[in-house]
């Protein structure tokens, strides 16, 4: 006990001592903090819908309702289709890992099974929009014109270059980089939580497929002029000028006035 | 006049008949050109000027560097961009866009950025270049403010120098709507937005600007005019008289060692601050060239052509723009009205059109104000540091402040969804900011200033705390002070001595009570708020006194007690 009094003010000691809070905390907080529970096991189920009515019971029910009809934090689920389904639980949405203003996009809870299993049991409430197929999904359509069908409908929210943006009240056009291609022709077909629907009347399946094909090439993230600060406009821009910029500048200017003439 | 003969007239114009002669080949080119133009005389005006030393005296330099940087790379933008709103379809290298319906500019800016040699890396530095002027000018102008620099004689410099702050804002605005992508089509859309708010004739203005309805074809090669004529030409030619009025006072200096209000202690201009404003140049021109080469800016490929039916997130100004743009984001919906069948949009007009020429109104006006205030008609060579005018300090602050929030709300939507908050909460922070910001930073800066000023007294009175605790034979403990060396000393004894306030006192010569005059009251109302707290540098005398004193404790006494009127 002498010897660690005496090391008290070491000028370590601070940074030792927060070292060890912040281990202590965090331990503390990985056995406290409530675990995932593994998905159920599905193989028992006769069919895809009873398989996906345990797994919604299990895990969706306490909000939706255990008849999918809709509780006082979450809207029913008749008539949203598989593929609101795929998108949400496919993205992470669903389950919500915690309440707020919009459900966060998170590591994905269920495999593709389970998650297909889950969209036949909504899909058997209501009709509803189906899983799209691959033909539109996986791009290859016209960037091109993609581009410009999403400047027209999408930028306003998602920015011209898929970086996201604000909404009111905490609310947010999510960034749409590294999204898979069904999930985004998904969004587009089923409108989840903000966004507006846009129906194959309003937007063609081809369409659709040139979007997906430009947020690829957008993807690819070619920056020809250098490190591209988040993509965002000037605001980065203005900030590295007002840093980086201008604090190279002095730094020279200093040592340019204390070089001896 | 009638008897003037041709002779008569030629009187005065004998020159002597010898000409320059100089053994090295420069020295005989310099002379045929002196015998020509007779420019050594002035050559040598300027070259012998001597110029101080300080790193913030460079940050005008590096504006003017900057600017020379924007023309240079401008001139060769110039040489393939197409100032037309024609239409065209893409067919250049970039994919992307191929097959794409947009603007012949917007084209043009494609095929610099992608086809043309070198383009991409000149378009950055250029943009760069033109966002570190404005910041380098404001840095400047932050410089000249907080030393005092802009005193009798040169005020005059001061208004030149505001009017080039904001040409240089209209001149980096004017240069960001010319790609016609959809961000720079936006910012034109809202300036529109603008100039419809006037009331009356803002409708009529707009149609007389754009050569009709929004976007109109006739906007973009206007702009080019502004842009590469009209606007680089005023700003050369401010620049050049601000340039020549810095020769004509002579540059300020710090205070120091030898140096006085009468003299300029420094290098002459040629060699020594040739080549090390030579050299400068290049140091920032290979910084901005620097960053050019490693970060992208105003990615125009990824906006896309404008098209006045869109708009994308996080549409923005540049920096410069940002603090109109916020004032907008802040102003409340109310402030538009309908009256007898016309809409007044106040809101709008007080964010810009009024906002943005107010603030460099405000500018350009604190040398007077201030001048008006303190009655100090003498000339000043010396800079002040910041601390010893507490009050202005203050005041800068506080400016600096509100601009600031209004910068910051600008980015509202960005600072939303960087850091999970909800846009309507952060836009009334900004609201209630702007007014109480500006009046803790005033009070926040002014009682630094005055801790440091009492700081500085106590260190030349009663010299350094070393932190060594000496114990008496009778065990009474001190702390050691070490008096300063002479050098440190210097820079906190002499000040200049703060004005003579002539407060009226109300009365005569005879004790007789006069009424003042009104204007003179309030004056002396704005002289006591702006030097009521002040407490000025140790004089020398006040320093000798201490010195025979031992400790010096009268002297800080008298001031710690409040006696303000006695101090001049």
């Amino acid at each position: 006990m002498k010897t660690l009094a005496a090391k008290r003010r070491h000028p370590a000691a601070l940074f030792v001592l927060l070292l060890a809070a912040l281990l202590t905390m965090g331990t503390a907080y990985a056995f406290a903090s409530p675990r995932t529970t593994a998905a159920p096991s599905t193989a028992a189920a006769a069919t895809d819908e009873e398989a996906g009515k345990a797994i919604f019971l299990a895990n969706c029910a306490s909000c939706h309702g255990v008849l999918a009809q809709g509780g006082q934090f979450a809207p029913s689920l008749a008539g949203v289709g598989a593929a609101s389904v795929d998108f949400q639980m496919g993205t992470g949405r669903m389950p919500m890992v915690r309440p707020g203003v919009q459900a966060p996009r998170e590591p994905r809870l269920f495999d593709q099974q389970q998650i297909n299993q889950v969209g036949a049991y909504i899909a058997s409430l209501a009709p509803g929009p189906a899983v799209p197929s691959t033909e539109y999904t996986e791009g290859g359509g016209d960037a091109a014109r993609g581009g410009e069908i999403y400047r027209v409908n999408c930028a306003m929210c998602h920015n011209a270059s898929g970086a996201g943006g604000a909404l009111t009240r905490g609310k947010y056009a999510p960034s749409l980089r590294g999204v898979e291609g069904k999930h985004i022709y998904e969004a587009m077909l089923t409108g989840p939580q903000s966004m507006p629907v846009f129906k194959d009347t309003n937007l063609s399946p081809t369409d659709k497929k040139d979007v997906i094909t430009f947020l690829q090439e957008v993807d690819k993230g070619e920056n020809p002029g250098g490190y591209a600060l988040g993509n965002i406009g000037p605001v980065p821009e203005g900030m590295f000028a007002w840093t980086f910029g201008i604090g190279l500048m002095i730094l020279a200017a200093i040592w340019l006035g204390r070089k001896a003439a | 006049m009638s008897t003037r003969t041709t002779d008569g007239l030629r009187a005065g114009d004998s020159r002597s008949a010898a000409t320059s002669s100089s053994s090295t080949k420069a020295g005989a080119i310099a002379g045929w050109v002196d015998d020509r133009t007779g420019l050594a005389k002035g050559a040598r005006y300027i070259m012998s000027k001597v110029f101080p030393d300080h790193w913030s005296f460079m940050l005008g330099e590096v504006a003017m560097y900057s600017m020379i940087i924007t023309l240079i790379t401008g001139v060769f933008l110039t040489f393939w961009f197409v100032p037309s709103a024609g239409h065209v379809e893409y067919n250049g290298s970039y994919i992307p866009l191929k097959g794409v319906q947009m603007s012949e500019a917007y084209a043009s800016t494609l095929h610099i950025s992608f086809d043309v040699r070198g383009g991409l890396l000149i378009r950055q530095i250029h943009h760069w270049g033109a966002l570190l002027f404005v910041v380098a000018i404001v840095c400047h102008m932050f410089r000249v403010f907080f030393t005092g620099a802009y005193r009798k004689p040169r005020e005059i410099n001061w208004l030149i120098g505001t009017m080039l702050a904001m040409l240089a804002l209209i001149e980096g605005f004017a240069g960001y709507s010319l790609p016609d992508d959809l961000l720079s089509g936006t910012g034109l859309r809202a300036a529109q937005g603008f100039m419809l708010t006037i009331p009356v004739i803002g409708s009529y203005f707009v149609y007389f600007l754009f050569g009709g309805t929004f976007p109109g074809e006739a906007i973009i090669p206007r702009l080019y005019s502004v842009h590469i004529l009209l606007l680089p030409a005023i700003i050369v030619g401010l620049f050049a008289a601000h340039l020549i009025l810095v020769m004509v006072h002579k540059h300020t200096q710090y205070p120091g060692p030898g140096r006085t209000n009468e003299n300029v202690v420094g290098f002459r201009l040629m060699p020594v601050y040739t080549a090390k404003a030579g050299g400068f140049f290049f140091i920032v021109f290979g910084i901005i060239a620097l960053i050019s080469s490693l970060f992208s800016i105003n990615s125009i490929w990824n906006y896309g052509p404008y098209d006045p039916t869109a708009v994308t997130a996080g549409s923005q100004p540049d920096w410069y723009m940002g603090f109109a743009d916020g004032a907008l984001r802040l102003m409340p919906g109310w402030t538009e009205v309908s009256f007898g069948g016309f809409t007044f949009t106040y809101g709008i007009l007080l964010g810009s059109l009024v906002l943005l020429p107010l603030v460099y109104v405000l500018m350009g006006a604190y040398p007077f104000v201030e001048q008006w205030i303190t009655g100090d008609q003498r000339e000043h060579h010396l800079l002040e540091r910041p601390r010893n005018a507490d009050t202005r300090t203050a005041i800068g602050v506080a400016a600096i402040t509100a601009y600031c929030v209004l910068w910051f709300a600008a980015g509202n939507d960005i600072i939303a969804t960087h850091l999970s908050l909800s846009i309507n909460d952060i836009t009334w922070f900004f609201r209630i900011l702007f007014f109480v910001g500006p009046l803790l930073a005033f009070w926040v800066t002014k009682r630094i200033c005055l801790a440091l000023q009492r700081a500085d007294r106590e260190k030349v009175l009663h010299g350094r705390e070393t932190g060594e605790i000496v114990r008496t034979a009778d065990g009474r403990f001190y702390e050691r002070h070490e008096p300063l060396d002479e050098y440190t000393r210097w820079h906190l004894v002499t000040g200049e001595p703060p004005v003579a306030l002539a407060l009226d006192s109300g009365t005569d010569h005879n004790g007789v009570r006069r009424p003042a005059s009104k204007s003179e009251r309030r004056r002396a109302k704005w002289a006591r708020f702006f030097y009521k707290d002040n407490i000025p540098p140790v004089t020398p005398a006040e320093l000798i006194a201490a010195q025979h004193d031992g400790h010096g404790h009268e002297a800080v006494a008298e001031i710690e007690s409040g006696e303000t009127t006695s101090r001049h």
